[in-house]
């Protein structure tokens, strides 16, 4: 190991003066700033350029401090605690911001679409507006909005692609945790080989998946702006989706410390928390699967 | 029941001081340092926002428009509301948190203090992308601080602004809320368990896990606005199969929990207060933290009272009534309990112990007029007119701002080690008891008597009312110079204050067994609680 | 300026005249009791849940101040530190709000039920919000009448910015339009609700009726004035909608049903004058083509 863990201290370690929040609080100001100059077409794309990089460093930087602040023992385990119990409240949120557009996909489903139709109390939807719709799932709507002239639509059929997904994304959820047992049962070398095969199976998650896009996209006339099918579908499953990119570059990162030395059997909380939110990658997924892909 | 150390113990190195200078502030990690910086911009944000309340309150003074056209008032109402709800009140708690949580269970400092600042700094930004909307083509946004589609999407260059902005409150609250509650799951001193913490921890311990349950929903929210607007989704038009309506199920769903994140922590300041200038202990503390428990769990479940007039299923409206209506009830207890705690006590009022009593009264007609817009049939008649703006002001203004006032005037001494002017926080207390019923209380009666709210102009019927409200707006606003006046001489210097502050009075608790001003760091050895 | 007594009363007792003839029932401060059984219902309802307001607010604020008074430190009260719990007068003060609660809800879900009860009726009007008007389309017995109904002409001048008009030498300052919604008293009229751009709703304070008018769906309200109460009843639209959202009102014109018979026969009359070619367009109908939002 490059660094021996020092000591235990019994102070709770706390920063003195540290530059990375107020540079990170410019960093997403600089990132929404070019997102509305775009969106509002006030400047080109290339405007949220800057945001990015700067966000690219800050993560590099901060976390980068919190690494090496780490191996130098200055944290003791109340502060591990407090990294582990702010992971997790963290993941919680982002269920919630899940939860929020899977609410959006049952509403629509189970409430306005069938209003739409006439059911429930709303006959009178169907009567005096739209007197064509059947209201049947999916659907693009009464206005049949999306790309195709004659407003028909396909949808990617579960078992094609999204179950091959599912296999995969299963599978890496079976992988990280070989990873951690290995990290426990301090044989590095499996936890390296089961955590490279881990990011690389979420790669190709994320690449099997934008090819799915593509074919939705340029062959299935399943877009954005597909009705209210093409929204939820896209929302939910492009969420994930960049979720799922993000996790496994974090694993990405995690390896490349795991291969650095970093780590050992009784302290390795960012190993930890990145495999949660994978965990928690994979179980919207399974989510998507039924809710979005399948039912 | 607690002793501790002061600040005395062995410090390592050169910490002991802040560094002078800019520095200090913007990389800042100490709590008392970024709940200061909490604090004054919330105190910045209320005289913005409450600025914008004098522009409407000024134009509603008579009927016919005189000052400002029927957009611009829009921007108005929408922007006050966003700045005081998201800019004022919202970061006024979080500043006390961040000062009093610590001291209130022996920790050295917040659990994540990088987090903690990154919480804070990204709110001048924030609120200086939102304010900047009032300068883009086509203004700020207009649509009322609900942000209903189709309306707002109707808007011009503010739509991104106002969007990124929430985002950025949202991250910022979320961040707050974390730390609030890995600092008390994990950093109490020994022997802090969770029946001996003080009220206001527990009150605060329970906003945050809603705040962390609803912020992500309003990103999500707005999120689907934005795609709606720029990229042709259909969430929320019936064309595409969306439905308007939807955007309110899941902003309300955000939205009522929000209220209660706006008066739950108030809650516990009151709960600190009462006991201490009635020199008694607080009756039912455990019912007290059971009462706030199912307050904030009813909260989740209320959220289509806001909606009965939008045609929702009888039985959605029925439910929707009755779990209103059952909020009452730990309420009610918790008013009680105050009552209770000030029956057979020794009373005495000063600055902090006013605001607190004000509360009780005002807070409770907020909450009966509340109990009126549940019973479905009658929010017929009320919804949508000043009716619900006359119940909304009485459980914000002197429900949740007079109780930051109460926690300002209470803890300021052990912030700046001075007692502050009590003459003039008096005057400032009885001029805003007063005013605040002048302004607040005829919109009950604008209200019944039919007078739509978000307009900028009315009926000649409702004339005598809105003026009487607008003298009391512009008294009530004025009466808040004396606010800052008070606070600055006492940041300024004045008579020392112990460590006890209250010395008559039995104020209870970590924060008092340390000197004042409390030290940059305290509690840098946990302090042992019996 | 300030409220002089007088100026007060003068206004309390303009309302009251209108009240009798039919404009307004409100007394200035508080809800009209209205013109409709539902109306009546609710006045009822909102009276009953004030009383019991008031009646809790002077237990609780009377114990309240009762310490204020009595527990003074001033005064030398001395505190009873050892009253810090019971768990008998905690289980009172939790059922004894619960069970008022449930006998106000009783009576309110009786409302409910009545109001959400659309069917028999004799008359139905299509109504549609715009930016900033409301459109009425008659179904039933006066089948092909409609028209849009704006603010009226002297009010929409009177509230420009610095227009220079004194609001009060306006008649109905904002409350009244071109074309009001006609119905006949007696009758259970059916109004369906929807919009064509953004939310709007539809209120008349006296027949205690409020919907949103939503794009792309169809909102349900009905009312019923009892005969005897004819006259002009007025509202406003009570969804934010926009800059002039406080310029939409709603006004309804109540007759008797031979008043009303006789003029939808109008009406229909100068529909086909209108329709006829070369006749130039009646000031009241006018044919409009309505699509589907979206
Ligand atoms: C701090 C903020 C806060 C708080 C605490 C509350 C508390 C309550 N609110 Fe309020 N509310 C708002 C902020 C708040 N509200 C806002 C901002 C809006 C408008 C949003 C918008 O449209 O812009 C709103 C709107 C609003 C509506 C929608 C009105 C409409 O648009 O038509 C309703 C309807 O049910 C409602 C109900 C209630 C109830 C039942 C409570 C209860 O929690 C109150 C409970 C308290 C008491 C009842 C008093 C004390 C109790 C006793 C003394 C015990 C005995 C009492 C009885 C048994 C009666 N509120
Ligand atoms: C915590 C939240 C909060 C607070 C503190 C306030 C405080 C005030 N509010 Fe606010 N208000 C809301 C939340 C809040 N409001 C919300 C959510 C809405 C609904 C918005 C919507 O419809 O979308 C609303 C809407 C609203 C309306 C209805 C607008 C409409 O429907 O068109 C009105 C009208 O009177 C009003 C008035 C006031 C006043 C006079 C104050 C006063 O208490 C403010 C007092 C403070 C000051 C005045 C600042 C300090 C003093 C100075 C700057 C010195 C200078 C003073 C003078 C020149 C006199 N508010
Ligand atoms: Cu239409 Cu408000
Ligand atoms: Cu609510």
């Amino acid at each position: 190991m490059a660094h021996a863990h020092a000591q235990e201290t019994d102070k709770y370690y706390v920063p003195h003066q540290s530059p990375w929040p107020i540079y990170g609080s410019v960093t997403l100001f600089t990132l929404m700033a070019g997102a509305i100059a775009t969106l509002n077409t006030w400047l080109p794309a290339w405007s949220l350029l800057p945001g990015f990089v700067m966000l690219a460093l800050m993560f590099f930087f901060w976390f980068g401090t919190v690494v090496d602040e780490n191996q130098r023992g200055m944290y003791n385990m109340a502060v591990d605690r407090s990294f582990r119990m702010g992971m997790m409240w963290f993941i919680f949120s982002e269920v919630m911001f899940f939860a929020a557009f899977f609410g959006a996909l049952f509403y629509a489903r189970e409430l306005a679409v069938p209003w739409l139709a006439g059911g429930g109390t709303k006959a009178l939807d169907k009567v005096l507006l739209w007197h064509q719709f059947a209201g049947s799932w999916p659907t693009n709507g009464p206005a049949a909005l999306g790309p195709r002239a004659d407003g028909t639509f396909e949808t990617i059929p579960a078992l094609g692609l999204p179950a091959i997904n599912t296999a995969i994304l299963l599978t890496s959820s079976v992988t990280v945790t070989i990873a951690h047992h290995a990290i426990l049962a301090n044989r590095r070398g499996l936890a390296k080989l089961t955590l490279a095969l881990t990011f690389l199976l979420g790669f190709t998650f994320v690449y099997l998946q934008a090819r799915e896009y593509h074919e939705a996209y340029t062959e299935f006339g399943l877009q954005l702006g597909t009705g209210i099918y093409g929204s939820t579908f896209f929302m939910l499953t492009g969420f994930h989706g960049f979720h799922v990119t993000v996790g496994a570059i974090m694993l990405t990162v995690i390896w490349l410390r795991l291969m650095k030395g970093h780590f050992t059997p009784q302290r390795h909380f960012a190993f930890e928390a990145v495999a949660w939110y994978w965990h928690f990658v994979d179980v919207v997924w399974l989510g998507l699967f039924i809710f979005v892909y399948w039912l | 029941m607690a002793h501790a150390h002061a600040d005395t113990a062995h410090h390592d190195e050169h910490h002991d001081q802040p560094i002078s200078g800019i520095r200090r502030w913007l990389f800042a990690t100490n709590h008392k340092d970024i709940g200061t910086m909490y604090l004054v911009f919330s105190l910045i944000m209320f005289f913005v926002g409450g600025s914008m309340a004098m522009v409407i309150r000024a134009e509603l003074f008579k009927p016919g428009l005189q000052l400002v056209d029927p957009g611009f008032f829009n921007q108005m109402t929408t922007m006050h509301a966003l700045i005081m709800i998201f800019g004022a009140v919202m970061p006024a708690f979080v500043g006390l948190a961040n000062w009093m949580v610590p001291l209130q269970i022996g920790a050295p400092d917040m659990a994540l203090p990088r987090m903690n600042n990154f919480s804070f700094w990204i709110l001048p930004f924030a609120f200086t992308l939102l304010l900047s909307t009032l300068f883009v083509p086509g203004g700020a946004p207009a649509g009322g601080w609900t942000m209903y589609p189709p309306l707002v999407l109707q808007g011009g260059n503010f739509v991104p602004m106002l969007i990124f902005a929430v985002h950025l409150m949202g991250a910022s609250s979320i961040m707050g809320a974390i730390n609030v509650i890995v600092t008390i799951m994990n950093m109490r001193a020994p022997g802090m368990n969770l029946l001996k913490m003080p009220l206001f921890c527990w009150s605060w311990l329970i906003t945050a896990y809603l705040l962390i349950a609803v912020m992500p929903v309003l990103a999500g929210a707005v999120t689907m606005l934005l795609t709606d607007h720029f990229f042709g989704t259909s969430f929320f038009n019936a064309a595409g199969g969306g439905d308007p309506v939807m955007f309110e199920h899941v902003f309300w769903f955000f939205g009522h929990p929000e209220v209660y994140i706006m008066i739950l922590p108030a809650f516990g300041i009151i709960s600190e207060i009462i006991p201490t200038f009635s020199r008694k202990p607080l009756f039912g503390a455990v019912s007290m933290i059971y009462a706030t428990a199912s307050i904030a769990f009813l909260s989740f479940i209320v959220w289509g009272h806001h909606m009965f007039v939008d045609g929702m299923p009888v039985a959605a409206q029925l439910f929707f009534m009755m779990s209103t209506m059952l909020i009452a009830v730990p309420t009610g207890v918790k008013v009680f309990n105050w009552t209770a705690t000030m029956w057979r006590g020794s009373l005495s009022f000063e600055p902090p112990m006013l605001f607190a009593v004000a509360f009780l009264f005002l807070f409770s007609i907020g909450g009966f007029s509340g109990l009126m817009l549940a019973l479905t049939p009658a929010d017929f008649q009320y919804q949508n007119t000043y009716f619900v703006v006359a119940h909304f002001h009485y459980v914000l203004v002197p429900g949740a701002v007079f109780a930051i006032m109460a926690a300002v005037y209470y803890w300021l001494p052990k912030w700046t080690g001075n007692m502050y002017n009590m003459t003039l926080a008096k005057t400032h207390f009885w001029l805003s008891a007063i005013f605040v019923n002048v302004l607040f209380f005829p919109q009950h009666f604008l209200g019944l008597a039919g007078m739509p709210r978000r307009i900028p102009d009315y009926a000649v019927q409702f004339t005598d009312w809105n003026m009487v409200s607008s003298i009391g707006g512009f008294g009530f606003g004025l009466s808040q110079i004396l606010f800052a006046v008070v606070i600055i001489q006492c940041v300024r210097g004045g008579a020392k204050a112990t460590s006890t502050v209250w010395e008559g009075a039995t104020p209870h608790g970590l924060e008092w067994t340390i000197p004042s001003p409390a030290p940059y760091h305290s509690f840098t050895e946990a302090p042992e609680v019996k | 300026m300030r409220v002089t007594p007088v100026r007060l009363l003068s206004s309390l007792a303009s309302l009251a005249f209108a009240g009798t003839a039919g404009a307004n029932t409100s007394n200035g401060y508080n809800l009209p009791p209205g013109v409709t059984d539902i109306s009546q219902a609710i006045y009822g309802l909102h009276m009953e849940i004030f009383w019991v307001c008031v009646g809790i607010a002077v237990v609780v604020f009377g114990a309240m101040i009762y310490s204020l008074v009595m527990f003074r430190h001033s005064k030398g009260a001395v505190p009873d530190t050892t009253m810090v719990h019971s768990t008998k007068v905690e289980i009172v003060w939790t059922i004894i709000p619960v069970l008022i609660l449930v006998a106000m809800a009783v009576p309110a879900a009786e409302i409910i039920l009545k109001m959400e009860d659309t069917r028999n009726s004799e008359l139905t009007v299509r109504v549609t919000g715009y930016q900033w008007k409301w459109q009425y389309q008659y179904m039933d017995q006066a089948e092909g009448i409609g028209f849009f109904s704006t603010l009226k002409q002297d009010s929409n001048f009177a509230r420009q910015l610095n227009s220079g008009v004194d609001p009060s030498t306006v008649p109905n300052y904002l409350l009244d339009v071109d074309h009001p919604l006609v119905v006949p008293s007696g009758t259970k009229v059916r109004i369906l609700l929807t919009s064509q751009d953004v939310i709007h709703a539809w209120w008349v304070p006296d027949f205690g009726v409020k919907r949103s008018a939503i794009p792309g769906f169809v909102n349900e309200l009905w009312f019923k004035v009892e005969p005897g109460k004819e006259g002009i009843y007025r509202g406003q639209c009570v969804a934010l909608c926009g800059r002039d959202h406080g310029f939409m009102p709603v006004v309804v014109d109540v007759r008797t049903p031979d008043d009303f018979k006789k003029w939808v026969e109008e009406q229909k009359a100068a529909l086909k004058q209108a329709a006829a070619p070369a006749a130039a367009a009646p000031a009241t109908a006018q044919v409009v083509d309505v699509k589907p939002a979206g």
